[in-house]
């Protein structure tokens, strides 16, 4: 009985006989106990507790998404290092199979799922209840239930790396060989239920912001009168809302095919594996666009801000946007042109393809005409935006060659393809949001970051980029196909990779700089004095940094767009300042446990389902149903901060500010 | 609109009166009961029966949003219908799209 049991953790249940996870499980041990010893020698762990695991404050939610996604973005990108260093040279022997599709798996599943939605998330969270006057989002502490569920999720995935092996059957699972016939390990398990989980937490969050836009305005704020970017996040969350269901229930499909023996992907017994690839893509294709709006709605803000003008084409852009959420819908067949479905289906879907580079099109002019004549500043957003634009004009022209549909016979699956949506991605999701982190770090934190080692991190970043990327696209056109884990020398493509794998690793040591620069500055604390940090024109830059807990003292009443920098002009022109209404009470909600416990429920119900453990199954959901009854009948759910505290907390921002 | 309206349920809207909470019910039971009876005894041919119960589950979802989730009462500006409409042209793609595209696989 004992022995069973030591066979089975040594056999399935820890992932062993690997030197590199080996040396994953020693330093993930000892990085635990440092973190635990830490906590426990500075008396922490309450304050971890009440300040921020259990806390329903959109601007911590928001830094613990932020957080979060650095941490994946590390895991993500030390994948991506380890599969360019094996195709450096031909034949080598550094990952064997096995272990190279196990890394390009969790490559792609966690920088997408995992990396670039919570960096999304915590930018929503951080920046849109500030950029429409209001105090907190629509539903607080389901915007806590989002987060845990995104973690426990992420966690769940990220365990099966050193327990039970990690899911290796693409970022996307294609079956048949996602299904039990192709992937009879748990990895495949814990992929299904780390998204699943962290599914929910996504969707609910696009619904949450949906309403915060729609019903939290500060009054006055008319629709049209909205700063871009929280049109961008409106757009990108009616997208989640209906993106994601897809996502669950084509999921959910695959895990009754595992788990029950149905028939739904299967090759046999009627079952149909193209069905499912037909189905994700309904979601993936939309995904990719729920990513890239708000950095679009990121570089709008930007553009204006650091050219002192007006964005260019207000309505444009909207209209740009939300075309782009609907029709996002309707693209999806553009990734499996090659499965066969003859000339109309592959018409039709390259056509709109094609039709939805229009509205991005335009979007490219709108900031163009906004720096034309402006008095431009390069600060550090500023040059991420500079940088974007002519990356994603290039990323965005390659797809427009892949959406040719007979082109893409030849392109499909090759490193054509990987180079062009490693651009789009690369150049526009992570740029985006670095632009953002950066253009919002004063906002978050009180400082800047420091702009010497900014610039190090911007140039290496691109030139990375450039040099990682643009030999695969030439690759592509030679024959490389993806997902290969070695090459003979007699294909010749030896050189190319070598300088792509330079080009990883100039990223790699980018990374590394912008670690020291936040480190840099928050030893060389510089406190950002004033709220405005960078003479901003939307309203998260009338309060002080880092804003305080109920954000705004006195609601705004909004007239124009660009509220604040109207308020700016009209006082520096001898106008007079609004008077202020006299302070009252501020309704806030009170911080809750459930949606942390809840999620570790969730955690254990999924581990269970990965197992097949009855036992660990029961408690799990058992607990997630108890967590939401103390939920319904909890009523003390709120509370009231007295003025003299609001008075108390404004004078010592004040202080700081002079 | 007060910034910080949290409960929803506060909404001035008037949901319904007893005569339409009356008549929604019964055309509900109503739709519910015949596609039963036709089974139950045989009525119809196999390939009608099944259009006939599609016909009726898309009748009893119109009386639903009619009569219970009161879809016409919404004030200015009509997001749920927005939502809606919108939620009915993205499940019309999924299945018809679908339809289309696997119906000219020739692959799986």
């Amino acid at each position: 009985m004992f022995q069973n049991f030591i066979d089975f953790m040594l056999n399935d249940f820890f992932v062993t006989g690997d030197p590199l996870i080996l040396g994953a499980q020693v330093s993930i041990a000892l990085a635990s106990v440092a973190v635990v010893f830490v906590l426990t020698y500075f008396k922490k762990w309450r304050w971890l507790w009440t300040e921020w695991l259990t806390t329903v404050d959109h601007k911590k939610i928001g830094i613990m998404y932020i957080i979060a996604s650095i941490l994946m973005l590390f895991r993500g990108g030390v994948d991506a290092l380890l599969i360019r260093t094996q195709l450096a040279l031909p034949n080598l022997e550094f990952l064997h199979a096995d272990h190279y599709n196990a890394i390009f798996t969790t490559h792609g599943v966690i920088m997408i799922l995992f990396m670039a939605m919570p960096l999304m998330f915590g930018l929503f969270n951080i920046v849109v209840p500030l950029q429409i006057g209001a105090r907190d989002v629509a539903y607080p502490f389901l915007n806590s239930l989002s987060f845990w569920l995104f973690f426990f999720g992420a966690m769940l995935f990220n365990v099966s790396f050193v327990i039970g092996g990690s899911p290796d059957a693409g970022w996307l699972a294609y079956p048949p060989l996602s299904e039990l016939s192709g992937s009879p390990g748990v990895g495949q398990d814990f992929y299904i239920w780390g998204i699943q989980i962290s599914g929910i937490g996504s969707l609910a969050s696009g619904i949450n912001f949906v309403v915060t836009i729609l019903k939290m305005r500060a009054p006055g704020m008319k629709l049209m009168q909205m700063p871009m970017f929280t049109w961008s996040v409106l757009s990108s969350s009616v997208t989640i809302m209906f993106a994601f269901p897809i996502l669950t229930v084509t999921l959910f499909l695959l895990f009754i095919d595992r788990y029950l023996g149905a028939h739904f992907f299967t090759l046999d017994g009627g079952g149909n594996p193209m069905m499912y690839i037909n189905l994700i893509w309904m979601w993936g294709h939309p995904e990719v666009y729920i990513v890239i709006l708000p950095a679009f709605g990121i570089f709008s803000e930007i553009v204006s801000t650091f050219s002192k003008k007006k964005l260019f084409g207000y309505k444009s852009m909207v209209f740009a946007l939300m075309s782009i959420s609907f029709f996002s819908f309707f693209t999806w067949a553009h990734h499996f042109f090659t499965m066969g479905s003859g000339a109309n289906v592959n018409a039709f879907f390259a056509i709109t393809t094609m039709l939805i580079a229009i509205p991005t099109g335009v979007k490219i002019f709108n900031w163009l005409f906004t720096m034309f004549r402006g008095r431009i500043t390069f600060s550090q957003p500023m040059l991420w935006t500079i940088a974007f634009i002519p990356c994603f004009i290039v990323g965005g022209m390659t797809g427009v060659m892949l959406s040719v549909a007979p082109a893409d016979f030849q392109f499909h699956n090759s490193y054509f393809l990987i180079a062009h949506f490693h651009q789009v991605l690369i150049g526009g999701v992570v740029f985006g949001y670095f632009a953002g982190l950066y253009y919002w770090w004063p906002k978050m934190f009180g400082f800047k970051l420091h702009d010497g080692i900014g610039k190090w991190v911007f140039w290496l970043w691109n030139i990375g980029f450039y040099v990682c990327f643009m030999p695969q696209y030439a690759l592509g056109l030679m024959g490389m196909t993806r997902r290969f884990n070695e090459y003979n020398f007699d294909m010749g493509w030896q050189p190319l990779n070598v300088v792509s794998t330079i080009g990883g690793f100039i990223m790699g040591l980018a990374f590394l700089f912008q670690v020291w620069q936040i480190a840099h500055s928050i030893k060389f604390f510089k406190k950002e004095k004033s709220g405005d940090a960078w003479d901003g024109r939307t309203l998260e830059w009338s309060i002080p940094s880092p804003a305080p807990m109920y954000n705004f003292a006195r609601v705004p009443v909004v007239t124009s767009q660009d509220e604040w920098w109207e308020e700016k002009q009209r006082i520096a022109n001898g106008g007079k300042p609004k008077p202020l209404a006299p302070l009252e009470p501020i309704h806030m909600p009170k911080n809750s446990a459930i949606p942390f416990i809840m999620s570790v429920f969730f955690f254990i119900a999924g581990f269970g389902f990965v197992w097949g453990w009855t036992w660990m199954i029961v408690p799990g959901l058992l607990g997630v149903a108890i967590c939401m009854i103390a939920r319904s009948f909890s009523y003390d759910t709120d509370f009231y901060i007295p003025v003299d505290e609001i008075e108390r907390t404004e004078a010592a921002a004040l202080k700081g500010a002079n | 609109m007060s910034n910080h309206d949290h409960n929803a349920h506060g909404d001035a809207n008037a949901h319904g009166s007893m005569k339409s909470y009356i008549i929604g019910f019964v055309l509900s039971i109503v739709l519910t009961i015949l596609p039963l009876v036709i089974v139950l005894n045989d009525l119809m041919s196999k390939t009608a029966t099944i259009i006939f119960i599609l016909i009726m589950a898309a009748l009893q979802f119109v009386v639903q949003l009619f009569f219970f989730m009161h879809i016409r009462d919404e004030k200015k500006p009509r997001f749920n219908m927005i939502a809606l409409i919108f939620g009915l042209v993205i499940l019309l793609t999924v299945v018809a799209g679908s339809i289309w595209i696997m119906a000219y696989n020739v692959v799986g």
